[in-house]
């Protein structure tokens, strides 16, 4: 990390002139939004796993064609350009469902595609959803451990 | 034709005269209150370029020529191509210097660098230098966005203190005259800025970080040139936005001086604030020298305005500096300009 610089009076006295007038985010209004963004989007999937136990499919059978239907939803509006209204206006309720993460991961890959197949799409895909996908394996391998030291495998 | 030293900051002209200025912008600037200050909009962010940055590359070389044809002269005319923009290695500006041939003084403080070119092409021309001297600088929305921040269709939320990074491109031709006439509009100073790092640390808060910039250059120039703000029609900072023109106001009342009718800023009057979505406002190189090259010069010569000082404002980061816990140091250059008679 960088040397902390010291601050002079002044400058802390600056600072809090600035926190003053920095205009706050509306986080109600936003919070609402998020709600049903979210919501609307959660209720999606829940449709789409409606459909496939409707043909048949177990509950627990149908999560898995949902996850790849909503993905694929995600990536379909993040290439109309779309998705990305969404967040703007529902923030982490447009973020955190999957069609969020579908987001993260093909924005990078069309803004890097005029950099190529390799070393633009290949090596960008993953500069935002890249934390996501390694501490999400880091901390499924210590609740994995910690589940097999308490209750052994199985 | 000389140069006077005010101080180690501050320097006047003799003679400088602006030949003619140029602006292209793109259409979100396209479609705010300026837009009929501009010499050409693009209709899209892109305009048929395959990529952002050679789209940034083609408005700056836009902005140049059209500069340069408003001036009567072509390109083996121009003894000396100044500017910069804000993309790594400054692409923009020296991929446009493979085109055209000329001797190019790339400058880099990120969004201050119209200001400092404009200076620094008057400096030298009044020092004997280059005669003619061609001063640009741009920004793009989309390249800035891909070099700085997310990738374009990320969905994210910006905070009301982010600054929108314009899309936009402006050019100067400064020259000498020995016989400046009447409706000239004449460089007479310019104010170097010093780097100053209060602390700020957070990117999206930009304006936070150059305003005790802004103020220190400033007070500097009035202090050299032993004027009063209201010197100056009107002051135009770069690219403070809302946030930063309230602190700067602040700032000065602090030190007990009334600013509030003097100061304006560039990324601020370039947008509908409230009807376009742009946060704090524009920024960007491309903001103040378009705001300037368009709108600024224009009511200068329109009688609207007698005498402007333009201040630049550029914050000194990088994507990597941040990152690393490092606060943000900012610059602000200052140009004089006026209109004789």
């Amino acid at each position: 990390m960088a040397k902390v610089r010291k601050l002079s009076r002044e400058m802390k006295q600056y600072q809090n002139m600035a926190d003053q007038l920095r205009p706050g985010k509306p986080i109600v209004k936003n919070a609402v939004v998020a709600f049903f963004v979210g919501g609307t989007i959660c209720l999606a999937g829940q449709g789409v796993q409606w459909f496939f136990m409707q043909h048949g499919m177990t509950p627990k059978e149908a999560t898995s064609p949902t996850t790849v239907v909503m993905i694929g939803l995600g990536a379909l509006l993040t290439g109309l350009g779309w998705y990305d209204l969404v967040v703007k206006y529902g923030g982490m309720g447009g973020s955190l469902p999957i069609t969020g993460f579908s987001n993260a991961m093909v924005a990078p890959a069309m803004d890097a595609r005029t950099e190529g197949f390799v070393l633009g799409v290949g090596a960008k895909l993953f500069t935002v959803a890249g934390p996501v996908v390694a501490y999400g394996l880091a901390a499924a391998f210590v609740v994995g451990l910690i589940r097999y030291l308490f209750m052994g495998v199985g | 034709m000389s140069v006077h030293r005010h101080s180690s900051s501050s320097y006047s002209f003799d003679n400088v005269i602006i030949q003619s200025q140029a602006a292209v912008v793109g259409p979100v600037e396209g479609d705010g209150p300026l837009a009929q200050y501009f010499d050409r909009i693009w209709p899209s962010e892109l305009n048929n370029h395959p990529s952002s940055e050679k789209a940034e590359l083609a408005l700056l070389i836009e902005a140049q020529n059209v500069a340069l044809t408003k001036a009567r002269i072509e390109w083996p005319n121009v003894d000396l191509v100044m500017g910069g923009d804000l993309l790594d290695q400054l692409i923009a500006t020296n991929f446009a210097a493979r085109e055209h041939e000329r001797p190019l003084a790339g400058l880099f403080s990120a969004c201050a660098v119209f200001a400092e070119s404009l200076g620094f092409g008057a400096m030298m021309i009044a020092g004997g230098g280059p005669k003619t001297v061609l001063a640009a600088a741009c920004s793009h929305h989309q390249s800035a966005e891909r070099q700085f921040r997310y990738p374009l269709e990320l969905g994210y939320q910006k905070a009301p203190t982010a600054a929108w990074t314009s899309t936009a491109a402006g050019a100067c031709v400064l020259a000498e005259d020995n016989s400046v006439k009447d409706g000239s509009l004449v460089i007479e100073a310019v104010t170097f800025g010093h780097v100053i790092d209060w602390g700020e640390k957070n990117p999206n808060d930009m304006a936070t970080a150059m305003t005790p910039a802004a103020f220190d250059t400033i007070k500097r120039h009035l202090r050299d040139m032993q004027r009063d703000i209201s010197y100056y029609d009107q002051v135009y900072t770069g690219d403070l936005g809302v946030m930063g023109i309230r602190l700067l106001d602040a700032m000065a009342r602090q030190e007990g001086l009334n600013w509030s009718r003097y100061i304006s800023d560039c990324g601020k009057s370039l947008y509908d604030i409230e009807r376009q979505d742009v946060h704090n406002g524009g920024s960007g190189p491309g903001c103040s020298a378009s705001v300037f090259s368009g709108f600024l010069c224009h009511q200068l010569q329109h009688r609207e305005f007698h005498r402007i000082l333009l201040v630049s404002t550029g914050a000194l980061f990088s994507p990597k500096s941040y990152l690393q816990g490092e606060s943000i140091p900012a610059i602000a250059h200052a140009v004089a300009v006026s209109r004789i008679n």
